[in-house]
């Protein structure tokens, strides 16, 4: 068990010793972000912006535009969306090669509560042109995905998770690939970040029911894996997304736009149905939301009895 | 300083002109800033407009990116693209986008437009300037209604906490912003003083004499160890009188009539 934000941290510490161009950014959250990694290792490349995210990410940009290669992190909620302006007019429209990290995405935020938990971040990054969008699923693909982006020559949008969670993922990251998990014919369980794991134990639970779940690692919700969508929607017929995120405009409607223009079939998408989050503990907020293992199995289960 | 003069008032009537060809654009803020541009294209800067990409140039960074006409026709005539050019502002497929585009025209060392944004891009290149000890400088050209926005003085807050003795800000202080005189829709005065309180090197001066420009480019150069801010004061719509200080020519281009009129007074 590790969070993917000690990923991040350990990836910026490899790739700022094999790369002098690196440059680290953050807010006054480097201890949360685990951008304080690298600070302990390369300070004179760290730069601390105080608790001012928009100009932060601006000044990232400049630093761009002299050859540095700047990883720029924050809470998910402040990276996306205080600085949105700033990510939008000198990021993403100049495609710098910016890596921005939004760190404690979804309500496993916890205790701090809903002014904290980042829950619009994929929809906000999404709409961007020349943006990347990725939720990784564990501590390897975040690991593998953070040093991926060196040899992007675009911006990157990552979020990574407060919440310490199973490492179960095999093999390389590539941008726009998804992971097929599990194979079954009756429906297939499409999820991004650690509820991937929760999609594998849900399966679990519905096979001894008689229900055949293909799961996919959605890691990279932009840009979107469509062969592997199609091929899926066309051999099980129905879908299902679940991701830590509002219903409108993440993952679940990335794949409802694609499905609905290319290959229509029964999609029910799992995520916050237009609510914030709000203060519990990860384990209580991930129950009332739906998003563990029995709330995910129940939600799949009560809609395939419907069809 | 002759020289310079000369090179202002072909500047002046290069925006008239490509601004009434394109029909729409900000006049009175491009007028405003060609002293200033045209003391650090023509005097200051150290660049070689045949080699734009070289990493030791000095750079520039429009904040107040509306006044991309006075910007474009100063790039032009300083070897970056041919005059030509300056005729296809705000056309489709137009390198010379209504707002500065750093993806598309050479010379154009930031995208900038929405307000606030260019000032910490240069940060961040003054920065990045330290980091490799690279002696280039940074120059910023602020608008004074764009003091308005809250991430300029987040940026503000950076610079002097790093140090950045090799970014030089200009603000031009023409006094007027979309809605009315800046003192009216949102009183930003006393500049000097806020600069002073952020750890700046504050200098003031006519924005429309070269002698005092150059004077305080260089003694920006001279301060080590923390920003310099001038605070250039000018007048808006500068050089034609119908429009000098006239809040009505902030985002408009001249008619053909009001081009006649002004290129003569120009001359």
């Amino acid at each position: 068990m590790k969070a993917t934000r000690d990923a991040y941290g350990d990836a910026l510490v490899e790739l700022g010793g094999k790369y002098k161009d690196v440059v680290a950014l953050d807010a006054d959250l480097a201890g949360s972000t685990r951008s304080i990694k690298f600070k302990k290792v390369l300070p004179d490349r760290f730069f601390d912006m105080g608790v001012a995210e928009a100009s932060m990410v601006d000044i990232s940009a400049g630093l761009a535009l002299c050859d540095k290669r700047p990883y720029v992190s924050s809470f998910a909620v402040f990276i996306t969306g205080r600085a949105f302006e700033s990510v939008r007019q000198s990021i993403a429209y100049q495609k710098l090669p910016v890596v921005l990290c939004g760190s404690h995405g979804g309500v496993n935020v916890g205790e701090d509560g809903g002014s904290h938990q980042g829950i619009l971040d994929i929809a906000l990054m999404r709409t961007l042109p020349n943006m990347k969008v990725v939720i990784p699923a564990d501590y390897n693909e975040t690991y593998n995905a953070v040093l991926t982006t060196i040899d992007n020559n675009g911006p990157v949008y990552i979020r990574t998770s407060r919440m310490k969670s199973p490492i179960f993922t095999e093999g390389d990251f590539y941008f726009g690939k998804g992971k097929i998990l599990k194979t079954g014919k009756d429906v297939t369980l499409v999820s991004c970040g650690f509820l991937v794991w929760y999609a594998l134990e849900a399966a679990k639970i519905l096979e001894k029911e008689g229900i055949d779940v293909s799961v996919i690692d959605m890691a990279t919700v932009k840009p979107l894996d469509e062969d592997l969508v199609y091929d899926f929607a066309k051999s099980t017929k129905r879908m299902v997304t679940i991701e830590e995120h509002t219903i409108f405009g993440g993952l679940g409607s990335t794949v409802a736009e694609f499905l609905s223009e290319n290959y229509p079939i029964k999609l029910k998408r799992i995520g916050m149905y237009d609510v914030f989050g709000e203060s519990g503990s990860c384990d209580d907020l991930l129950c009332n939301f739906g998003f563990n293992a029995i709330g995910i199995s129940y939600t799949v289960r009560e809609w395939l009895k419907k069809l | 300083m002759e020289e310079l003069e000369k090179i202002a008032k072909k500047l002046r009537k290069d925006i008239l002109l490509m601004l009434n060809m394109a029909g729409s654009g900000h006049v009175g803020g491009s007028l405003s800033c060609v002293e200033i541009l045209v003391s650090l294209y023509f005097k200051i800067m150290r660049y070689n407009a045949k080699h734009p990409s070289d990493k030791s140039r000095d750079r520039f960074v429009l904040s107040k990116g509306h006044a991309a006409p006075a910007l474009y026709a100063t790039l032009s005539r300083a070897g970056f693209f041919p005059r030509g050019m300056l005729w296809t502002l705000r056309k489709l497929g137009s390198p010379l986008q209504g707002h500065p585009d750093s993806k598309y025209l050479v010379g154009v060392e930031a995208s900038t437009g929405s307000l606030g944004h260019g000032l910490p891009q240069a940060c961040g290149m003054a920065l990045a300037g330290k980091l490799d000890r690279n002696p280039f400088r940074v120059y910023c050209l602020m608008g004074d209604g764009e003091m308005d926005e809250g991430l300029v003085w987040e940026a503000l807050m950076s610079a002097s906490h790093y140090k950045l003795d090799n970014l030089c800000v200009i603000v031009d202080n023409n006094g007027l912003q979309i809605d009315g005189r800046c003192k009216d829709v949102m009183n930003i005065y006393p500049l000097d003083e806020k600069f002073r309180a952020f750890g700046f090197h504050t200098i003031s001066v006519d924005g429309h004499k070269f002698s005092e420009l150059l004077d305080a480019f260089e003694e920006a150069k001279d301060n080590k160890g923390s920003p310099t801010v001038i605070i250039a004061h000018t007048i808006k719509g500068k050089g034609v009188s119908f429009m000098e200080d006239r809040v009505e020519y902030h985002g408009v281009a001249p008619t053909d009539e009001e081009l006649k009129k002004a290129m003569e007074e120009v001359e």
